[in-house]
């Protein structure tokens, strides 16, 4: 099951997380009140040119120290500090939630077109592949990830989302099989300035994980979910390609239909499944990918799990469920249901 | 001499009540077991060699063929195979020959691996009602895609692709040879794989002319021998293939002889009437890797770089380091023979001993292309020893692209596996060039059991793919999170980066 919802507005316009958090809410049917997520972007104007990494320490005193250390090693703190919480009767605070903002030392990594991306990726890969009590798991610019095991409205209360303003919400309800109770394992899962929300299972991740992994990538957090945020870092950030033909070679045509295109089409999209066939996901799912400037939803190729839209003015709206949407703006206009593999795409104009 | 015989491999015997004297056996069996003698039928068993042609023919199921039927003093170091190697040898002082794939017990990797099925969290697919996707491409596939996007959503393609053969199923006809098997043999594969939308290897015989309408369907293939290579040979191909190694017989070249070189044999292999043909152990224009892929650049120039070209290796304990090596030559493919491969003819000690199973082979060698991010760069073919559809989803899990089938296809046209293809004898018509057994194997008719074959294991195949929730062919290739092993050891676990069942 599992309930997700994104909205962007265009002009870059913040909401507070309060009408998201009921939105949310309205998918309980979809949940098991083990898992809740939420991120937010455009929510740290004052630190926007640095890296913002959200760290789940499962022991202050032991892990912080160390990943201080490999922080200075790599760059500066530029600040840190606890994520502020509030107790909930239904959350057992099993980790100590921080943030750091952080600027990496580019000549660290001189032979990188983009050096900062690969020095925080590698750092996030390497703490997060060594499992000793500290997870980040949101490591973006002016975005940040907030997750734990409870129901929608009690991990929103818990961080008190409504404190926070951002142009760009994803958030997931989330009913676990792989991880319950496992914050890490609750979504939205984030690399650098991407972040993903799954409804659904991939069956294909064995493939994924593997072609992934050989471009550098390591797959830590026990699901499948991650894998598309990778995915999307590798072919957009690093092969260039837009969200439209990134989400092309992730649930590409059939060859049936393929056969039958024009010949410039069909050379394109039998390049983009050559290419591409490794990264081809399989399962039933819907997901919401976001970067700074844009929000992407779409399913798989026979459309096994539900995804709506909904545009009102300048924001675009992606839910597992209409009802969803109304309540997040109850005027929403032009309710679609995407075709499967369709993409929906929401830019900022600028 | 001492020796004197040896017990029966089998006896015939033939039911007096039954039999009515047709004489179908007699004229059917090329291993001279029948003969009739006035008012009945005599049989020598001695000579029989369980091809089951007899049997099948008989139209009253009067005849009985029993396996081992006197024991040896049982004993588990000293087997009646090894007894009987013995006696072999120091009759006749020669290298023991045989055919078809190992004959040892060895555990059977496939059948210690179990595939996947989805329940409640995702959904099976049925094939029947959603479009299931097996088409394959071989060849190399760009690394990325450079594309360019203009504003208007105009997308244009900058990167240019390699040739690649595109088969509607991940099922091929591996190489075997005009002389190792007959024309008809190889007619019935052609016209199989032309219809399925599959390819088939010629094997290092030449192509015949009567496979020329085929020829879109064949992938010629250059062994150290170089029969029957030329220009003309080349560019009839679909794609060119290298033969390096046969996991039947690794390390070692193949032997065809005299007797099966007819006419027609020896102008299709382009070598003398009655002459041996000999495939030396190594290429003598190739002796290192850079070697090979002067060969493969050769074979690209003389045919204007349109083919693929595949290089053929046996699966060996550095496979691995060899298919990378293969993987930098400008090669499209490799393919990789396992220990259980079959054969015309081999020496019994390199069958039985030398190799290693294909399983573990495309297991180490996926991950280590992966490794060295060059997978893209050629195509894994795995071949011997693929036995059943199942074989082929776990295969293609465990990272090949597409397999080769040798014997499966033989044994759709009637052969029975009785492994003395190097006689020349074969009764089924198929590894024989005596004309009046050829003229037995009906090629229009043989050719759709072959072509059955392919679309049962083809339809089974979409079933499996359906049942774990995959939709795509690619989606399952190297998926080995949906292979479990059962009972198999820690290491070999390892290796094929497979979990155990429970886990």
């Amino acid at each position: 099951m599992c309930g997700i919802i994104g909205v962007i507005d265009r002009r870059r316009q913040c909401m507070d997380g309060s009408k998201i958090k009921e939105a949310l809410s309205m998918m309980n049917e979809r949940g098991s009140g083990e898992g809740a997520g939420y991120v937010a972007y455009g929510i740290y104007p004052e630190y926007k040119d640095y890296f913002a990494l959200h760290v789940f320490f499962d022991n202050i005193r032991e892990n912080k120290g160390i990943l201080d250390e490999e922080l200075d090693k790599w760059g500066t703190i530029v600040h840190d500090e606890q994520i502020k919480t509030y107790e909930q009767p239904n959350i057992r605070k099993v980790h100590t939630p921080w943030r750091y903002f952080f600027r990496p030392d580019r000549s660290l990594m001189p032979k990188s077109k983009t050096p900062d991306e690969d020095i925080v990726t590698h750092l996030v890969m390497k703490v997060n592949t060594a499992k000793n009590g500290t997870l980040i798991f949101s490591s973006g610019k002016n975005l940040g990830v907030f997750k734990a095991a409870g129901w929608p409205d009690e991990v929103a209360d818990f961080y008190r989302i409504q404190d926070y303003k951002g142009y760009l919400w994803l958030a997931h309800n989330r009913y676990p099989t792989n991880t319950p109770g496992w914050w890490g394992g609750a979504h939205p899962f984030n690399l650098l300035n991407w972040s993903v929300v799954h409804n659904g299972e991939i069956t294909s991740y064995g493939t994924n994980r593997r072609y992934i992994e050989s471009f550098g990538y390591q797959c830590t957090m026990f699901t499948d979910t991650e894998v598309v945020a990778y995915l999307f870092d590798l072919l957009v950030r690093k092969h260039g390609l837009s969200e439209k033909m990134a989400v092309r070679a992730l649930a590409p045509p059939f060859w049936e239909e393929i056969d039958v295109m024009p010949e410039k089409q069909r050379e394109l999209n039998r390049a983009i499944r050559l290419a591409y066939g490794s990264a081809l996901m399989n399962g039933p799912f819907a997901i919401c990918v976001a970067n700074d400037h844009s929000l992407v939803g779409f399913t798989d190729r026979i459309k096994l799990r539900p995804l709506v839209s909904g545009e009102l003015g300048d924001r675009l709206f992606i839910s597992s469920e209409e009802a969803a949407i109304r309540r997040l703006e109850p005027d929403v206009q032009d309710i679609r249901m995407p075709k499967a593999g369709d993409p929906v795409i929401g830019k900022v104009y600028a | 001499m001492t020796i004197g015989s040896i017990p029966l491999r089998f006896r015939v015997e033939i039911d007096p009540e039954r039999c009515m004297l047709c004489g179908r056996c007699v004229e059917n069996c090329s291993y001279g077991v029948f003969r009739k003698e006035g008012e009945s039928i005599r049989v020598n068993s001695r000579n029989c060699v369980a091809c089951h042609r007899c049997l099948a023919f008989c139209p009253r199921d009067a005849i009985d063929i029993a396996e081992k039927p006197t024991d040896y003093r049982s004993h588990p170091l000293w087997t009646r195979e090894v007894r009987e190697a013995i006696f072999n040898q120091a009759k006749t002082g020669k290298i023991i020959l045989s055919g078809m794939g190992n004959a040892m017990p060895y555990p059977v990797i496939f059948d210690r691996l179990v595939l996947d099925a989805c329940q409640v969290t995702n959904p099976s697919i049925d094939p029947l009602r959603e479009p299931m996707e097996l088409r394959t491409y071989l060849g190399k596939k760009p690394s990325q895609l450079s594309l360019k996007e203009s504003p208007n959503g105009e997308v244009e393609l900058k990167t240019s692709l390699s040739p690649n053969l595109q088969i509607e199923t991940p099922i091929m006809v591996g190489h075997m040879s005009y002389g190792a098997i007959s024309l008809n043999a190889q007619l019935s594969l052609a016209k199989a794989v032309s219809r399925v939308g599959t390819f088939m290897g010629t094997g290092e015989g030449g192509l015949h002319e009567a496979l020329y309408p085929y020829q879109k369907h064949m992938i010629v293939q250059v062994a150290s021998g170089r029969f029957g290579v030329d220009i003309n040979y080349l560019e009839r191909g679909a794609a060119i293939e290298i033969k390096i190694g046969q996991g039947a017989k690794p390390g070692i070249g193949g032997h065809l002889p005299g007797e099966k070189v007819c006419s027609d044999v020896s102008r299709t292999r382009m070598i003398p009437e009655g002459s041996d043909a000999i495939s030396p152990a190594p290429h003598h224009d190739i002796y290192s890797i850079e070697d090979l892929k002067q060969l493969v650049r050769g074979l690209k120039e003389a045919t204007e770089w349109k083919k693929p070209v595949f290089v053929k290796i046996a699966a060996v304990h550095n496979s691995a380091a060899i298919a990378a090596g293969i993987a930098r030559s400008s090669a499209d493919a490799v393919v990789i023979d396992g220990f259980r491969g079959g054969t015309g003819a081999a020496p019994r000690v390199f069958r039985d001993h030398v190799g290693i199973p294909i399983e573990a082979a495309v297991a180490s060698v996926d991950a280590k292309l992966r490794q060295q991010r060059i997978r893209n760069e050629v195509s894994i073919i795995a071949s011997g020893g693929i036995r059943e559809s199942a074989d082929v989803a776990k295969v293609i899990a465990l990272g090949a692209d597409a397999v080769y089938i040798g014997t499966s296809a033989l044994v759709s046209m009637g052969c029975r596996v009785c492994g003395t293809c190097y006689r020349g004898l074969c009764a089924w018509g198929i590894a024989t060039q005596r004309p009046d057994l050829v003229a037995r194997l009906n090629p229009d008719e043989a050719s759709v059991q072959v072509e059955n074959l392919i679309n049962g294991w083809t339809l089974e195949l979409a079933e499996l793919m359906g049942a774990a929730g995959i939709n795509s062919i690619e989606s399952l290739r190297g998926n080995r999170d949906r292979l479990r092993s059962y009972m198999l050891d820690e290491e070999l676990m390892q290796v094929l980066d497979v979990k155990t069942v429970g886990a």
